[in-house]
């Protein structure tokens, strides 16, 4: 098992894991960082999404040895003390219930947001596959916009 | 569950009813010695709930599971209002399993029934007025002056003559020697400052930053992670295993049979899983093995043919059917659900020789307890339960199977250790919602009038496998809750109920009975007001007459969605009202159905009357929640069996509504004094009825059996 090297929330990480290790596991198991969550396993929900390269990505089907190299994001380096427009937004329309989802939404609102700074709610469709069993879609819509106006 | 409930689910929603007339909920003290929780230590903690720090800090024990439905911010807004609190002082840290914490609706310390606020209204209101009381005594003693001209205000006591001023925490080590005080009377509603209005949830900064610490999040010194080989057949036995392979795999560590199957025990969940991908087990799969969807179909319909056990009987509807001007007869098939928490079951247990710690997403503290100490074989007390945060809930966490699979695994290996399900293992190993069967007859006189109603349910029993003794003479009164409940003046009516078994375990699901009881009533009544030529708001409106409350919701929600008024083309509404947890919602639903033959709900709009009301805002997302829940199992929901194994096994097959399906949602709280009800669940049942009612206005195709699906 040769060791696997990328960036992670701006730090250089090198694990000894076995190369098909879904980078979900590599981040949540070997690196604690546990605000990534796994869902389905399947990359139908997008619980476990981060910024892969700045790109929204599911992590429990990415194998961690095509991360090497690369720069991830997770929900705990989105921003300092919660300061993203995203999480401002999220924290003013109340959006979490049970709040498992929610790093994902973040993270997949997030990145939506950081290409399309003012999407309509047809990029919202789009972009926002995520499920929440909670069913917070509505404040989710209403906080992307909420984020797209500053938060 | 392994403990012995001291009173029956059905009893708490009968101690809900009498709680709303007015019974004095008994005001619970710190209990004492070695069952003193473990909440940390206060210079000011006069009762369970509450620490006051000399720092100002104000802490308060939530005694119930936050699943998403907003404990951790309502039940503090009802402590800090008495306790005359500033709201930004307020801490909350979840309760140990203790006495001190038995929910008052249940006889146990649990979560569930949209119980949590209406179980604490009184108590935590009394808690805090309490704390108030002593602390303002303490300010007064301080001064040296009459009580009575000083009062509590934003965490402080302000001596008014003089405007001189201590804030709590300057207060609370004389404050702990005043005397507790008994009785202290609560304010009234008019002048609340805090409850009633939208209070930002306390929950919501760690779960935009991923600190939120869920069940699956914890992680213990020296902890393992075990997946489990479960028989793929409910009730089937592990007859013999090869763990040569599975261990093979770098970092498996253990490979142990448990009750439930094998346990993979590694250094993390990947090592575990490949190591379950590796086992080889053979099963004895029992009698469940020959169990399918359409045997059980055909068994309900046959049981239908059966005399039902007699939960309601009024008049003569038998004798009233045949002279009937116009007869209807329905049948109508809901199908099991599973409950799909974001969260997968998961339980971090670690038994030692001295004592047992589980570290669990649970709605049930004490079940755990009881369970964590007849395996580890030591007394109660020595079972610390630390509840996290739950990703869902939905009553699949009132469920003990992921605990004890956990203590289980750790007695086995010596080791902390943390079981983690697959979404795949939470499809197909769940307790869920019960399938059920609905023969209906009603008869109409020449005006339209119904002059009887009869609905038999036949269904398996959460009860029969929960609480077997509060199923009495072939009745489980839960199963037909909301059947009994059918609000609609009819002089002649019979509700029965065949307890049918099918194999396939069935538990406590959002709304639970009421899911499957809503739509079938709600549906039904419906075909009678087309059957009468009424318009069906109308029809439902002029026979709840008696019912002031289900006529408030239902012509708030007809008002607030323009009932009557055009649609764009294309498009219907239908609507539907129901009473559940003592809580009434009526929901319009605006619906179209697509090119592919795909409904589309459009927008919902939801009356609630609820009682009092502790946080609108928090209302309002229970219903928007409620909703969704219930429309995903509309448009979808189906676990279906075959050779005794569920069919479904992750998102791609049993389908999720996503944000570009979500209706728009509009909710409008009806101001009550009312009984209180609880929010949680009673959104749940009237969005399925709403919709197909809304479909059949467009298509003129009664939809009796669930799920949807698309329309041919």
């Amino acid at each position: 098992m040769p060791p696997i090297s990328f960036t992670v929330n701006g730090k250089r990480e090198t694990v000894n894991v076995t190369p098909d290790t879904p980078l979900l596991w590599v981040l949540r198991d070997t690196l604690g960082l546990t605000g990534t969550k796994f869902g389905c396993g399947i990359a139908q929900c997008g619980a476990c999404t981060v910024h892969l390269d700045g790109v929204a990505t599911r992590t429990c089907v990415l194998p961690v040895s095509a991360v090497a190299g690369k720069r991830v994001t997770t929900i705990e380096g989105l921003s300092k003390n919660r300061s993203h427009a995203v999480q401002r937004a999220w924290i003013e329309e109340d959006v979490p219930q049970c709040g498992y989802c929610q790093s994902g939404q973040i993270m997949a609102a997030a990145a939506l947001l950081a290409k399309t700074p003012h999407p309509t709610d047809a990029d919202i469709d789009t972009a926002m596959t995520n499920i929440c069993r909670c069913g917070t879609y509505q404040r989710i819509r209403a906080a992307i916009h909420r984020a797209a106006q500053g938060a | 569950m392994s403990a012995a409930p001291e009173i029956t689910r059905r009893d708490f929603l009968d101690a809900a009813s009498v709680a709303g007339a007015g019974l004095v909920i008994g005001f619970h003290l710190p209990a004492t010695g070695r069952g003193r929780p473990a909440a940390v230590a206060a210079p000011f903690a006069p009762n369970a709930w509450l620490r006051i720090n000399s720092d100002e800090s104000i802490l308060v024990v939530v005694d119930r599971s936050e699943m998403g439905q907003g404990v951790t911010t309502s039940l503090p807004m009802l402590l800090a209002e008495e306790l005359e609190a500033d709201w930004s002082k307020i801490r909350i840290e979840f309760a140990p399993a203790d006495k001190a914490y038995v929910n008052p609706m249940f006889g146990m310390q649990g979560t569930g029934g949209s119980t949590s606020v209406r179980a604490a209204y009184t108590p935590l209101r009394k808690a805090g007025a309490a704390a108030r009381e002593m602390l303002l005594s303490a300010a007064a003693e301080t001064w040296g002056v009459e009580k009575s001209t000083c009062r509590a205000e934003q965490g402080a006591v302000i001596h008014t003559p003089s405007n001189r001023r201590l804030t709590y925490g300057t207060l609370v080590v004389k404050a702990a020697t005043v005397p507790l005080p008994h009785d202290v009377p609560l304010k009234e509603p008019k002048d609340w400052k805090i409850l009633g209005t939208r209070v930002k949830r306390l929950d919501s900064p760690p779960k935009v930053d991923g600190s939120a610490q869920f069940g699956i999040d914890v992680k213990a010194p020296g902890m393992l992670v075990a997946v489990i080989a479960r028989s793929p057949v409910f009730g089937g036995k592990v007859q013999s295993f090869d763990a040569a392979k599975a261990k093979a795999v770098p970092g498996v560590k253990h490979v142990v049979q448990i009750s439930t199957g094998v346990a993979i025990v590694a250094d993390g969940y990947w090592s575990a899983k490949k190591g379950r991908d590796a086992l080889t087990v053979t099963w004895d799969e029992g009698p469940t093995a020959s169990a399918s969807s359409v045997t059980i179909s055909q068994l309900f319909s046959q049981k239908a043919e059966q005399t039902g056990a007699v939960a309601r009987h009024d008049g003569d509807a038998q004798g009233a059917l045949p002279g009937a001007a116009t007869k209807l007869d329905a049948a109508y098939e809901l199908p099991f659900l599973a409950h799909a928490t974001m969260e997968p079951m998961n339980c971090t247990a670690h038994v030692r020789p001295d004592g047992v710690d589980i570290w669990a997403p649970t709605q049930f503290q004490t079940g755990a307890q009881g369970l964590g100490a007849g395996i580890g074989g030591v007394p109660p007390e020595k079972v610390k339960v630390h509840t996290t945060y739950l990703g869902g809930g939905f009553g699949r966490r009132f469920e003990l199977d992921f605990i004890k699979e956990a203590l289980e695994t750790s007695k086995a290996t010596g080791a902390p250790v943390k079981v983690v399900w697959s979404r795949e293992d939470d499809i197909r190993n769940a307790q869920y919602r019960p399938a059920s069967y609905h023969r209906f007859q009603a008869g109409l006189d020449a005006s339209g009038q119904p002059v009887a109603w009869t609905h038999r349910v036949v269904a398996p029993s959460i009860m029969a496998r929960v609480f077997p003794d509060t199923v009495k003479n072939g009745l489980d009164q839960e199963a037909v809750e909301g059947g009994v409940g059918m609000p609609y003046a009819v002089p002649n009516v019979h509700v029965d109920y065949v307890l049918t078994d099918t194999g396939i375990p069935v538990g406590f699901w959002r709304s639970v009975n009421n899911s499957y009881n809503g739509f079938a009533v709600e549906t039904f009544i419906d075909e009678l007001a087309h059957a009468a030529k009424k318009d069906p708001y109308e029809y439902r409106r002029d026979l709840l007459g008696k019912a002031p409350r289900h006529l408030g919701v239902l012509n708030l929600a007809a008002s607030k969605a323009g009932w009557g008024t055009p649609l764009p083309a294309g498009r219907a509404r239908g609507i539907a009202v129901y009473k559940a947890f003592e809580s009434f919602v009526a929901e319009v639903a605006e619906v179209s159905v697509g090119s592919d033959g795909a409904p589309r709900v459009h927008r919902v709009v939801c009356a609630v009357d609820c009682g009092p009301v502790v946080n609108p805002d928090i209302v309002e997302a229970q219903m928007q929640s409620a909703i969704v829940y219930g429309l995903t199992a509309a448009l979808w929901g189906e676990i279906t069996i075959d050779k005794g194994r569920v069919q479904q096994s992750n998102f791609h097959d049993y389908r999720m509504l996503r944000l570009a399906e979500m209706p728009v949602v509009e909710v409008h709280i009806v101001p009550s004094t009312d009984a209180q009800g609880g929010v949680g669940e009673p959104g749940t049942p009237p969005i399925a009825p709403a919709v197909c009612n809304a479909l059949f206005v467009l298509t003129g195709k009664r939809i009796r059996k669930l799920p949807i699906g698309k329309m041919a």
